[in-house]
């Protein structure tokens, strides 16, 4: 689903430059469900925005389910990311003027679908995740765990390939993560290849596979026994 | 454009923070309602001073023979001539484009002696001898009777059309005036109908004129054949400015006088003061507009800034959005018409505002009475148009600056912002 080679990143800081990733060889298959690790700085959040294209690599290849992606624009990157891929944020990131059912639509819109079967779709979506009673209220009157739920809801509504959590529990009690993890947990067994960025070590034991970053390489990528988020709810 | 979910999300970002827009919106009202007052107002005026100059021929020179200050083939200098009767043939055999040729020989007037006469009753006036088509260059309104007419001239009768005040001065109120004689240099003339001039531009001497037929006067005040004063009004397209030089040299030219003695004809030419006129309307609609736009200007320079306010505060939202697929050219479009419905609608309230408060004026107007050099302010329906082209033209303006700051910024640094 997913192949990266020897992918670099840096950012310019002035006359410095930061190596942020310093070759990256990196790939997910279908149905996966990995976990990116790393102290803060490792490069983990920008590997994502990258496998994400919310920005661009200096150098490497990136494959996205057999699509080379390669000299975006932003209305090329903007199809792709509609089209392949959902985010989950740490900081939920709901349009805090539109109600539960608008935002999961939102995606949808942009692929042009029309009115009616968007709220449908959204409606079937907050129910999997459990808001249906929800629908209508705006992001300030759920909690946290349900504003998470909700951004998944609409990270989902698109159908994408891939899914992309960057921290999505950063923001929660342990609880409410597991809550959360167990909804993760359960679309990957339908089938989704899921990528969470995290740095929580038992949040990271909730996946199937676990890759180690620290300062821009990859120090460690093994296959895990998943701990079901379930048996903690 | 005419999509639903955008058109809410419009409504839903401006009504977010209403005071702010209703204050962002006022800038564009103001400059709208401005520039529709100042086009109204110079319209007013307009109409006013149009409706001074009436329905007078406009297209019209006056010329009178002045004294010869150049000699030429033999003739002496600082002698006198006049036109004459044969003048005006000549010119209408010779001149193209000339509609009418009016000449007339005057007596009396400018404070002279009492030279009309009715019984006891006397009074100073000015006496014309006109031809008929006088009246189409000269218009005045024939409040009884009839105005000279060719068969007056033909017949050489001894018949007067008098002024409203030559009436009150000769004649008691409730008195017949039509069929009467008055005594013009101590010759009877019967009066055979009265006028007012309607268009008297302040002069309060116009309804003091007695007009009798012009070859009459000739025969009676012994003028010969000299025309002391002629009103020649061209065809319309065809400016008399243009027209009256080649009337001069044709009139020198058949006088003997030197072509360039330009003191031995003496002229007026409407035509020229009425182009003045209207050049000044012309510059006063140029201020308008001008004035009118720079303030419009102002308003849309807030409009624009308000936006980049807007775009400022929904980065991170922009983000969101551009992070789940919505095109650059997606928020690029909602951000214009953001601008061009709050342009849009703001300049729309100040054309109503405009148009009402000047139905308020000519309502007022019409109560009160004319006012000398105002009149029925208006604006057409052209100008309205050009002010809605003018406020989606600006509207696009004012977006255009923050459509663009919004895509600007990449999706990740849209994201973290906070």
């Amino acid at each position: 689903m997913i192949q990266i080679k020897n992918l670099h990143k840096s950012y310019k800081m002035g006359s410095n430059s930061l190596h942020v990733l310093k070759g990256i060889d990196f790939s997910v298959e279908e149905g996966e469900l990995v976990a990116i690790m790393g102290s803060s700085g490792s490069g983990k959040s920008t590997l994502l925005n990258i496998l994400g294209m919310l920005d661009g690599a200096d150098s490497g290849d990136y494959v996205l389910d057999g699509v080379p992606i390669e000299n975006l624009n932003e209305t090329k990157a903007a199809q792709y990311r509609n089209k392949f891929l959902g985010f989950v944020f740490q900081s939920f990131n709901l349009i805090n003027y539109k109600n539960a059912m608008e935002n999961v639509a939102l995606p949808l819109y942009y692929q042009k679908v029309g009115r009616k079967e968007r709220q449908e779709k959204a409606l079937k979506y907050l129910g999997q995740v459990g808001l249906k009673e929800w629908a209508t209220h705006l992001p300030s009157e759920l909690s946290g765990g349900q504003k998470q739920r909700v951004a998944i809801a609409r990270a989902m509504a698109a159908e994408p390939k891939v899914l992309l959590a960057d921290e999505p529990t950063g923001a929660l009690d342990s609880t409410t993560s597991y809550e959360v993890m167990d909804l993760i947990q359960k679309i990957n067994d339908d089938g989704n290849t899921i990528l969470v960025v995290t740095h929580e070590p038992d949040i990271a034991d909730m996946c199937k596979r676990i890759v180690h970053l620290k300062d821009g390489v990859i120090v460690e990528d093994k296959k895990i026994k998943q701990v079901r988020a379930s048996a903690y709810v | 454009m005419f999509n639903r979910d955008r058109w809410t999300e419009i409504l839903q970002v401006l009504t977010t923070n209403w005071f702010r827009t209703v204050l962002t919106a006022f800038g564009v009202f103001w400059g709208i309602f401005i520039l529709i007052i100042l086009l109204a107002a110079g319209k007013g005026l307009e109409n006013g001073i149009r409706a001074d100059f009436g329905d007078i021929a406009t297209n019209t020179m006056f010329m009178w023979s002045q004294g010869v200050t150049k000699s030429y083939k033999g003739l002496p200098k600082d002698r006198n001539f006049n036109f004459k009767v044969e003048d005006v043939d000549a010119l209408w055999d010779n001149i193209p484009g000339l509609r009418y040729v009016s000449p007339r020989n005057q007596s009396g007037g400018f404070q002279g002696n009492n030279n009309v006469l009715r019984g006891l009753k006397g009074g100073a006036f000015s006496v014309y001898g006109d031809y008929p088509e006088i009246i189409r260059q000269e218009p005045m309104d024939i409040t009884s009777g009839r105005f000279i007419n060719h068969s007056d001239i033909k017949e050489n009768r001894k018949v007067a059309v008098i002024g409203a005040d030559v009436q009150k001065s000769l004649y008691e109120k409730d008195e017949e005036v039509l069929g009467t004689y008055i005594k013009v240099n101590g010759v009877n003339f019967m009066i055979i109908g009265t006028y007012h001039k309607s268009n008297a531009n302040g002069n309060n001497e116009a309804q003091q004129d007695i007009y009798i037929p012009f070859t009459t006067f000739s025969q009676v005040f012994n003028r010969a054949n000299n025309v002391g004063w002629m009103a020649i009004t061209a065809v319309d397209g065809t400016p008399i400015t243009i027209l009256k030089e080649q009337i001069f040299s044709f009139l020198k030219e058949r006088h003997t006088i030197h072509p360039k003695d330009l003191r031995a004809i003496g002229h007026f030419d409407l035509f020229e003061q009425f182009s003045r006129v209207v050049r000044l309307f012309g510059a006063l609609e140029f201020v308008a507009y001008f004035v009118g736009i720079l303030v419009l200007l102002s308003g849309i320079i807030g409009v624009s800034n308000i936006m980049l306010i807007v775009v400022k505060e929904r980065t991170k939202e922009i983000g969101i959005r551009r992070a789940l697929g919505e095109g650059p050219w997606s928020i690029k479009k909602q951000i214009l018409m953001e601008s061009i419905f709050l342009t849009i609608i703001s300049g729309m309230a100040g054309i109503v505002f405009g148009t009402l408060l000047i139905y308020g004026i000519n309502y007022v107007l019409d109560m009160n009475g004319p006012i000398d050099m105002f009149a029925n302010p208006n604006v057409n329906l052209g100008v309205v148009v050009v002010a809605l082209i003018i406020l989606i033209i600006s509207g696009l303006l004012a977006g255009f600056i923050p459509a663009n700051s919004a895509i600007r910024v990449r999706p990740i640094e849209a994201l973290r912002s906070e």
